[in-house]
């Protein structure tokens, strides 16, 4: 079992996310005596009666004075099995881009709703997000059932309408769960509760501990985006070259047939090395530095494949954009992608289409793309890039929009990723 | 497999993630800029970082220099400490002296005698002298509420300011440190490590600390709640009585706001048992600067300090 989970929050305003999250840090004993000092005498002075839990994660000033949540906020906890990084996404409709932010790295999404509004639409928009980015589980969170009277019909009403919600999303069954919770209270976060005897599953804090990890993509084939030549040129080191990197999908050993990409060089793996020494085997996730047997030109921005299963070299894809930037896309659009370690020259062709995720349809050809909107494009590059489709590798398959003038990020982009993907999608007519 | 057995093995996959993912950082950084610099104050997350960037570029020499913002304040167990390691790893070491800038005006001491607040003129100054690019600090989300916010890569304007609305979205591990000149990037490859990681990584790798951070006796008078030594930065108040105890330090800072905990821990693993059955965080336990408002880090971090 992976020892590491990293997972995501979305809500809508008022859900209660902040004194859930705050609840986790509370139950999981994260919160230590000079914090929930600070916090008691903070509710004292806002004249509460019960320390005010959301006051552990509120964390810029101008939040606390508008009482919302500005910016993805990252939580560490941990319980004896599992350690946990939680990245805190504001629900504001404005800030959308920041679950995309939130949940790209994430391995299970917590969406959050009020038990007496149920699902909303952008409960809806966040898991059809999550879905696009490849989070393999969803937890909704129920909150507030202390002010539905613990209500098994209303809770059970909510719970299926979010399944086939998620279905339609291509949640397989035992993906997705929802959980009764108050989070003022306690009930079922870290410890079940009395009030909710109909209710016989996990507690939050139990499925977050228990849930399957995505196991490492071992069967994926290797690839691996160079990051730095190391060449010592000391005299222990004096003929070293080693290409220094992160394996992004798959596993290498010494021996492995591999290509470098985009150029098609061949050659074998002579060893993985890292400080505390060579190692037999190296797999996803791991920083590394391989050696190869042949003396080739290789530099910052190429990537080491599979030789056997080697992803395609194009100067031309579809894929999806989640457009994070206030200013909007046209199409012609001269902009950089980064992918893997390469940053290139592109041209956004075309707009093909956008998705509307709040009534899973497609919109054919929008003129633009704006702030939160999602949309598939067609780009062209000024040089060939190794890639592969998103949902087959996503860590060679994802990449970043950065406008060209000022160094912002734009986009989130997922290569080959088109909506229909997601069951339930209604293609447009004639399409 | 025992309860123990499957805690101590997720410990350890833990810890590799989390190495992995600070090496990475190192080397995009080494990759993608002109002129990296480490901050360095000798402080176990600078140390720290240090090893990590060791362990990036091993067998080649770490490319880059370290810059020390030195207050004037300090341990001189630290300031041994840090020329220790500047001469084991043969690294180039820059030092912006807040001691300087009160010489000569451009600073004026604080009131209070505190010089934290100080060091951010200095830094800033430092960067752009040497035309630092990018500056990794040893910054960890969990130590603050406004640190829980920042980017792994976060940009900095030409005056050195952080702005929560414009930093830019990170997604993946795809980094995004294009800048304008005159502007720079700090680079936190810590950023998801917490309290515990850190030490338990420091026990795993046998990283070498400043003595400071292991029980020692020291005389110290109370101030505010926190035990204070004497030092360059003055002593204790007539009103104030010293005491020898058993102390040792679990951040180190400017030595007139940083207090000592006491402690009989003498050993890493000994420090980690403590640190587990603390009821205080690191900062509010040790650090006056913190404590200025409930604000304080949010509103240093906007002037341009770490």
């Amino acid at each position: 079992m992976s020892s590491l989970l990293r997972l995501a929050t979305a809500g809508s305003v008022d859900d209660g996310k902040s004194t859930l999250v705050g609840r986790l840090l509370y139950d999981t004993k994260s919160v230590l005596a000079d914090q929930l000092d600070a916090i008691e005498r903070a509710s004292v002075d806002k004249g509460m009666t019960t320390p005010d839990l959301s006051l552990l994660v509120d964390g810029l000033r101008s939040e606390r004075e508008q009482g919302i949540t500005i910016d993805v906020a990252y939580r560490y906890f941990a319980t004896p099995n599992r350690s946990f990084v939680l990245a805190d996404t504001p629900g504001h409709v404005q800030y959308t881009r920041n679950t995309v932010t939130g949940a790209s790295t994430a391995q299970l999404g917590v969406l959050l709703v009020d038990a007496r509004n149920g699902v909303v639409e952008q409960t809806r928009r966040h898991a059809a997000v999550l879905a696009m980015l490849g989070v393999p589980r969803l937890v909704l969170a129920v909150n507030k059932v202390d002010l539905i009277d613990y209500d098994e019909a209303a809770f059970t009403v909510i719970a299926k309408e979010f399944a086939a919600h998620a279905t339609s999303l291509g949640y397989a069954e035992g993906t997705v769960l929802a959980i009764p919770v108050s989070a003022l209270q306690g009930d079922n976060v870290a410890t079940k509760s009395e009030n909710t005897p109909w209710y016989s599953g996990p507690t939050l804090l139990e499925h977050l501990e228990e849930v399957p990890v995505a196991p490492d993509p071992h069967e994926a084939p290797f690839r691996m985006p160079v990051q730095y030549v190391i060449r010592p040129r000391t005299p222990e080191y004096l003929d070293y070259r080693g290409y220094a990197g992160q394996i992004a999908a798959g596993t290498v050993r010494p021996g492995d047939e591999v290509v470098v990409l985009p150029q098609g060089l061949k050659s074998t793996v002579e060893s993985v090395d890292t400080a505390d020494g060579s190692l037999d085997e190296a797999g996803t996730g791991k920083s590394i530095t391989v050696v190869l047997s042949d003396d080739l030109d290789i530099t910052r921005g190429d990537v080491i494949a599979a030789a056997d299963n080697a992803p395609k070299v194009t100067d031309e894809f579809t894929a999806a954009l989640c457009w994070l930037s206030s200013k909007q896309l046209d199409p012609g659009a001269r902009v950089l992608v980064k992918q893997g370690t390469r940053t290139v020259q592109a041209i956004v062709e075309e707009l093909n289409a956008r998705f509307d995720e709040q009534t899973l349809s497609i919109v054919d050809a929008p003129e633009k793309l704006e702030l939160n909107e999602i949309g598939n494009v067609s780009l062209r590059l000024a040089e060939q890039l190794p890639v592969d489709d998103y949902t087959v590798s996503p860590r060679t398959g994802a990449f970043i929009v950065i406008d060209p003038k000022d160094g912002d990020t734009l986009a989130a982009g997922l290569v080959g990723h088109r909506f229909s993907q997601l069951k339930g999608v209604t293609e447009p007519e004639g399409a | 497999m025992t309860t123990l057995e499957a805690a101590a093995d997720a410990a350890r996959d833990n810890l590799a993630a989390l190495e992995s993912e600070a090496i990475h950082i190192f080397r995009e950084v080494a990759g993608e800029f002109d002129r990296p610099v480490i901050l360095f104050s000798g402080g176990k997350d600078s140390t720290l970082l240090l090893h990590l960037a060791i362990k990036a570029f091993w067998p080649a020499p770490v490319p880059f220099p370290l810059l020390h913002v030195d207050t004037g304040h300090n341990f001189d167990e630290v300031i041994a400490f840090r020329d220790h390691v500047v001469e084991k790893y043969g690294l180039r070491l820059v030092v912006a002296s807040v001691q300087d800038y009160i010489d000569d005006g451009r600073l004026a001491e604080r009131a209070d005698g505190t010089r934290n607040p100080l060091q951010t003129q200095p830094l800033l100054d430092a960067i752009a002298d040497n035309k630092f690019d990018a500056v990794f600090g040893g910054g960890r989300r969990d130590e603050e509420r406004a640190r829980a916010k920042e980017r792994i890569f976060s940009l900095r304007s030409a005056f050195g300011q952080w702005d929560p609305r414009r930093q830019r979205p990170e997604l993946w591990n795809l980094y995004n440190g294009r800048h304008r000149p005159g502007e720079h990037v700090r680079v936190f490859p810590l950023s998801n490590f917490t309290e515990a990681d850190v030490w338990n990584y420091i026990a795993r790798e046998q990283v070498e600390l400043p003595s400071i951070y292991y029980a020692h006796k020291r005389k110290v008078y109370s101030r505010d709640g926190m035990w204070l030594t004497e030092g360059p930065w003055g002593g204790p108040r007539e009103d104030e009585e010293v005491h020898e105890l058993m102390v040792r330090y679990r951040t180190v800072g400017d030595g007139s706001c940083t207090g000592a905990v006491e402690s009989t821990a003498s050993t890493v693993e000994e420090v980690i048992a403590e640190v587990q059955a603390s009821r205080l965080t690191e900062r509010g336990a040790t650090r006056a600067d913190d404590r200025m408002s409930e604000a304080a880090m949010e509103d240093r971090k906007r002037e341009g300090y770490f």
